[in-house]
């Protein structure tokens, strides 16, 4: 019994609390990802940057509608969908109107579904689905709904941006393909096949395998097998210690051609690679720091590495999803009409913190930006990362990468 | 013909480097009837010092001096953790050493984090030794070669031609009867419990820039290592090695041609189903050799188990 008393009189504080950070005016916004375990680094690093971001672009601007500031609540999810319905159930709860995710698509699945039907049966409380970094072409595919935003260039965007900038090179002759055995390695190698059978019906595919994820001891049979296929380049969307063991295994076999790459940086990969990544890890994303767009944009990267010494910005785009929801409210005159903040997201044109324009585009709330091509090098590297000598310099960039690509999405607007 | 010579240096560096794990463990177990669940573990240990070592004072130190704190740690493990628990039969041992290597792992975890370490071979080895058909091999695996056939000759002789030897291969067989001689077989135990993590611990050095260094390297190869065991025969130096190494070729080649199963099945006379996305046998149509490969040493385990239920060199049952 005293127990029982105990526990609801700290809900009834739980509450009070709540409510009173509630009258607080700030904007919050619910960052769901995993804080803990395995991708914990990923998910601290999100956090962090989501947090600079909130206080340099809004709170020290003036903050949104003259004066309420952004708050960022971070959740763990334990990269567990069933974990993240949970927590996206209590920042619903919290009275939170804007949920931001990242890591694996999977769970971004799950939330946007949750999400729409949240949305369908409580149409006088929505919150919106702001997906940062989930790149499943699904998602603003067949799946798609009003209430989800990716900023993030899906896979099928990389894809597209990286084969047209291997499709320039006259000399490439023959490609291989490799990758985890999941639903995005394969994701990865069907794009590659129909972009690169397009483009440049020459190019000749000497392989396309997977292998088990996490599982490969050594990675050398299969840099050998790169080696002796005589391919100019290889493609891969490994990612963490399968990216490192596989690149690393390519390079020592002899391998001198690109090793084309979609998260060979940051999170110790880039140290790790070192000297011998130098000129033979690309990596294809958004955002990158080299040559820094502008001297706002060094600025911002400069304080933030003095914050944070132990975290990068590797997921630049988290700035525009920031900046950009500022600048919806403010249009939208309110934080809390989320139909009207959507509106105003759709088609809006952002001048990304990181050069270049971002395009929400409105026909399924995929963003359209610029695309970079860039290579793991310590030259003219004024933006490193991992505290090392290292970092990706752009070499190629495909402007409004994908724009008009075609899309099967159906929007129902409400 | 090319691949097969470049697979078979390969296959080897990759045998030599499991049997260092495996003789360890296998001198262990038939020791103390212990499957030391840690003792990968102590392998990854092993990287991790060394790698903190190597910050310091560079590579080559770090080959000496971290294989001796792992041994220290797995000698003191021993003293004053397995010989504690050992009085309540094998499974209190057991669970000590799961319990062991879940500890270890989460205290690398707490010391380095959860991101890959920039564990690096000595710049003076990072050259292609030779090179065949285009493929090269690095310098520093001829080197693992070398410390690997080193160690197996230094521990064949210790244990061949030595007095610790022989007093250890009689405790192996008769324990009781060893000690009613006059031998202090704790001792020996504790030694050889010491000597065993040491050589985890050299691998865990060597393989470290290699394999990469990171949280789950243990896991990775903490299984293989007791398949090893299982197939060489408990307590055998020669079987150790013979497993490791027909483990390391049967992996490395399995990987590395892409024999696809579908023309496995049409040698066999079987009809290709025309709709394969109805078939009910379609993944063993789809499924190539790579896909399969890193089961093939737990076929093999199986294999054995029940037709040489010893091993291939051991003395004694299972």
């Amino acid at each position: 019994m005293k127990k029982l008393v105990k526990l609801m009189s700290a809900t009834m504080l739980a509450t009070a609390v709540g409510a009173f950070s509630a009258a607080a005016d700030t904007v919050k916004i619910a960052f769901i990802d995993p804080l803990s375990g395995p991708f914990a680094t990923t998910g601290s690093n999100g956090l962090a940057e989501y947090k600079f971001a909130a206080e340099e672009l809004v709170n020290k601007q003036g903050g949104v509608l003259g004066g309420q500031e952004f708050e960022i609540v971070a959740f763990d999810n334990k990269m567990s969908g069933k974990e993240s319905l949970i927590n996206v159930q209590v920042a619903i709860d919290q009275g939170i109107k804007f949920i931001a995710q990242g890591n694996s698509s999977g769970i971004a699945h799950a939330i946007t579904d949750a999400v729409d039907k949240h949305n369908r049966r409580n149409p006088d409380n929505r919150v919106l689905f702001l997906n940062y970094s989930a790149v499943d072409p699904a998602l603003t595919n067949d799946k798609c709904n009003f209430w989800h935003f990716r900023f993030d260039a899906n896979a099928d965007i990389k894809m597209d941006a990286l084969t047209d900038v291997m499709a320039q090179n006259k000399e490439l002759g023959k490609v291989y393909l490799i990758g985890q055995d999941y639903s995005f390695g394969k994701a990865v190698a069907a794009a590659a096949v129909r972009d690169l059978s397009s483009k440049r019906p020459d190019i000749e595919i000497v392989g396309n395998e997977l292998h088990p994820i996490g599982k490969v001891k050594d990675f050398t049979p299969y840099a050998r097998k790169i080696v002796s296929s005589g391919a100019d380049a290889v493609i891969t969307g490994n990612w963490g210690s399968d990216m490192v063991g596989l690149g690393k295994a390519i390079i020592e076999a002899g391998f001198e051609g690109p090793i084309y790459t979609y998260y060979a940086a940051s999170n110790g990969i880039t140290r790790t690679f070192g000297e011998a990544g130098k000129g033979s890890i690309y990596l294809v994303g958004e955002g990158f720091q080299n040559p820094p767009a502008s001297d706002r944009m060094s600025k911002y990267v400069e304080e933030f590495n003095a914050k944070y010494p132990d975290h990068d910005i590797s997921q630049a785009r988290i700035t525009n999803v920031v900046e950009m929801l500022a600048r919806a409210i403010d249009e939208a005159g309110s934080a809390t009409d989320v139909v009207k903040i959507a509106y105003a997201l759709e088609g809006m044109e952002h001048d990304s913190l990181w050069g270049g324009k971002v395009f929400m585009r409105p026909d399924d709330h995929q963003a359209i930006q610029n695309v970079h091509v860039g290579v793991h090098t310590d030259e003219d590297m004024k933006h490193p990362l991992d505290n090392s000598p290292y970092g990706i310099y752009s070499t190629s960039m495909v402007e409004m990468a994908s724009a008009n690509s075609p899309t099967s999405c159906k929007m129902k607007r409400p | 013909m090319e691949l097969i010579a470049i697979n078979i240096i390969d296959g080897l560096v990759t045998g030599l480097l499991l049997f260092m794990l495996s003789s360890g463990l296998t001198l262990i177990f038939s020791m103390m009837g212990v499957l030391n669940f840690a003792h990968a573990s102590f392998y990854m240990l092993g990287a991790y010092f060394a790698y903190q070592i190597s910050m310091y004072i560079g590579f080559w130190p770090g080959l000496v001096i971290a294989p001796l704190a792992v041994g220290i740690g797995g000698a003191l493990v021993e003293r004053y953790g397995l010989r504690r628990v050992h009085q309540y039969g094998h499974v209190p041992e057991l669970i000590f050493t799961f319990g062991l290597a879940l500890l270890i792992e989460e205290v690398v975890q707490f010391f380095w984090g959860k991101n890959q370490m920039a564990y690096e071979e000595p710049e003076i080895l990072q050259f292609a030794a030779f090179a065949i058909g285009g493929n090269s091999v690095p310098a520093y695996k001829v080197f693992m070669i070398f410390v690997s056939v080193g160690i197996f000759m230094g521990l064949l002789y210790v244990l061949t031609k030595t007095r610790v030897g022989m007093v250890i291969q009689a405790a192996l067989s008769y324990p009781r009867t060893v000690e009613a001689l006059g031998h202090n077989v704790p001792l020996v135990f504790m030694g050889v419990f010491g000597v065993g993590t040491a050589l985890a611990g050299v691998a865990g050095v060597i393989a470290g820039p290699v394999l990469g260094t990171f949280p789950g390297m243990a896991v990775l190869l903490g299984s293989i290592v007791f398949v090893t065991i299982v197939i060489g025969g408990l307590g055998s130096l020669w079987g150790a090695l013979i497993a490791s190494l027909l483990i390391g070729w049967l992996t490395t080649f399995a990987a590395s041609y892409n024999v696809e199963f579908e023309s496995i099945l049409l040698f066999f006379g079987l009809e290709k189903p025309e709709i394969m996305s109805e078939s009910a046998l379609r993944d063993i149509w789809t499924m190539t050799l790579p896909q399969i490969g890193p089961i093939l040493p737990y076929i093999l385990m199986i294999l054995i188990l029940v037709f040489r239920p010893y091993g291939l060199f051991g003395k004694r049952d299972v």
